[in-house]
């Protein structure tokens, strides 16, 4: 990083044996769901000398299962382009324009982040209840871009931000209209952040549990949802097993995040 | 769009620079397409935020009838003079308060360090222990919960291995207790915190901290005098994003907690799924905004005096 590296820029090996139980803190509990997926018992345990894939085949016939990953992948879909298709305008008019009320605005639409998500879960059911459409799949998905926009919204400002206007500029004076300059300018250069900003409130949708709960309906349950009902009733090793699934997914990708963007930086851009 | 078209091409579209006492029409043209450009998403939140928050706290105004299950046309402060006096809530609200201040305690205990330590480290290793650390913020909170509760349990991992190592003779009660849902918080949030020191720690500039060196302080004043004050921003919005989202933490409450070690949000879904007395339960979803707002603006608002100070 800088060429004065010295023996003081190094960790001494009382940090690195903190590091190692930092890490076993972090990882442990991961380890252990992916682990006691595969036994071949009834409760969950950690296998020691068989290993099963039974309770991988048994969701595969298990139709609460492939509904909920139905539901949980199909909301994620719809409120993470619902929510990018209102982003892209909005981030350009916060990041290319100064006018009264745009800090007010901005506030406004990244307040998902600073309200519990209990009271925005009550806030949409009482809501929904009131209009009589408690439970559908399109209350769902209204909701859901709600909670994701932030996301979304920032990664795009931040698309918009670090590419200046000069381009933009250029094209307006040489004749093209607002649209055209848009699609022909604007969007190309800003492509990542839209697809990024796309991806993490996808993400972020996909694991919503808690103000999902109070807008799901028995057709409606996601997976977060499912297998929270799951562990707070009957335990079995297939809670485990849809946890693993999850896990490896989003190992997937996230090493996929990796690849285009480098992830340490679709995370800390997150923040 | 009309109004957009006819400006002119060629003008900068961000002109900050005008005086904003009269407004030219370029100026009125832009701030046209700008709110246009904005509107949407603002009108969709008006819908689908503000007002249901609204109708929540009209909701929470109503009396309830608990024989009937029925919300009463009553228009009355009860249900909040109850949550600040009756006894049950404030308990719940106390044990979501000091949960809270030892999550964040023990975050920025061990999240600091790491953060730190992660930063001295040289690619390829860094990058990877970087993904380590911050990558579970990706996965399900439930998921990652469902590991506490393996590891916990009277049959879990840890009792497991004490019991083989004849250290106890009898599984330990894990499960249920405070000490295990300030675990799993601390387990689903120190990422975050960790993030939090790392952005202001890539701002650092390392070259004052090889001039303090070479001016011959020791590791530990370089530490103190020259890292800590720069990265104290991060630990403390680190800090505040751990507080806040403790003291409104669902998930892992309920399944690590249970029924008896009820905090804020799950004694809120208790009281709107359960017992179905919507009007307390809108009561206590209200008191849990008002009481997280004011805690991060205060926060902030604190933060920016004291650092502007120093800085100004």
């Amino acid at each position: 990083m800088n060429q004065l590296d010295s023996q003081y820029d190094r960790n001494g090996a009382g940090a690195l044996a903190f590091h190692v139980l930092f890490l076993v803190f972090i990882l442990a509990p991961l380890v252990v769901v992916c682990l006691v997926a595969f036994t071949p018992d009834n409760f969950l345990s950690i296998p020691t000398k068989h290993f099963s894939l039974r309770w991988f085949e048994s969701l595969m016939s298990d139709e609460d299962f492939q509904s909920a990953l139905r539901t949980s992948l199909w909301l994620g879909v719809m409120s993470a382009t619902v929510s990018t298709a209102l982003a892209v305008p909005t981030a350009m008019g916060l990041a290319r324009y100064r006018f009264p009320g745009r800090d007010a605005i901005n506030s406004f639409l990244l307040s998902p982040l600073m309200i519990p998500p209990v009271v925005l879960g009550i806030a949409f059911l009482r809501l929904f209840t009131l209009l009589d459409m408690g439970g559908s799949f399109e209350s769902l998905v209204a909701c859901h871009a709600l909670l994701i926009f932030p996301y979304a919204l920032r990664l795009i400002m931040a698309a918009l931000v670090g590419q200046a206007d000069e381009g933009e500029r250029a094209a307006r004076s040489l004749g093209a209209g607002r649209w055209t300059t848009f699609r022909r300018v604007t969007l190309p250069a800003i492509v990542p952040g839209v697809a990024g900003g796309w991806v993490l409130a996808f993400i972020n949708s996909f694991d919503e549990l808690t103000a999902t709960i109070f807008v799901t309906s028995p057709e409606t349950i996601t997976l977060p949802v499912r297998i929270y009902m799951n562990m707070s009733e009957t335990v079995d090793p297939s809670v485990a097993a849809i946890s693993t699934l999850l896990i490896g997914v989003t190992l997937a990708v996230m090493l996929i995040l990796d690849r285009i963007y480098g992830l340490n930086k679709v995370l800390v851009g997150n923040h | 769009m009309n109004a957009a078209t006819s400006t002119p091409p060629g003008v900068p579209s961000v002109e900050t620079a005008k005086p904003a006492t009269s407004v030219s029409p370029e100026v009125a043209a832009q701030r046209r397409s700008a709110w246009t450009l904005v509107a949407p998403a603002t009108l969709y939140f008006l819908v689908l935020l503000a007002v249901p928050l609204v109708l929540t706290f009209v909701l929470s105004l109503h009396g309830f009838d608990p024989n009937s299950g029925g919300i009463l046309p009553t228009v009355s402060l009860q249900h909040y003079v109850d949550i600040l006096t009756d006894s049950y809530f404030y308990e719940i609200f106390l044990r979501t308060l000091l949960l809270s201040v030892g999550v964040t305690l023990l975050c920025v205990l061990i999240g600091v360090p790491e953060a730190y330590f992660l930063f001295r480290m040289r690619d390829p290793w860094r990058s990877l222990c970087l993904v380590l650390v911050l990558g579970p913020l990706l996965i399900s909170v439930v998921v990652r919960t469902l590991g506490w509760s393996i590891l916990l349990g009277r049959e879990g991992l840890i009792n497991a291995v004490l019991t083989k190592l004849g250290l106890i003779d009898h599984p330990l009660q894990m499960l249920f207790t405070m000490g295990a849902v300030t675990v799993a918080l601390v387990h689903v949030l120190v990422p975050l915190l960790v993030l939090s020191v790392w952005t202001s720690l890539t701002r650092l500039d390392p070259a004052v901290a090889h001039a303090a060196r070479s001016l011959g302080a020791g590791r530990a004043t370089v530490m103190w005098r020259v890292v800590l004050p720069q990265i104290t921003p991060g630990i403390l919005s680190g800090s505040l994003i751990v507080f806040a989202l403790t003291a409104s933490a669902f998930a892992t409450p309920a399944l690590i907690g249970g029924r008896r070690l009820k905090v804020v949000a799950t004694t809120a879904y208790d009281e709107f799924l359960g017992t179905l007395n919507w009007p307390l339960g809108a009561a206590i979803a209200i008191v849990l905004l008002v009481v997280n707002v004011l805690i991060i603006s205060g926060y902030n608002r604190a933060l920016e005096k004291r650092f502007t100070r120093r800085l100004g």
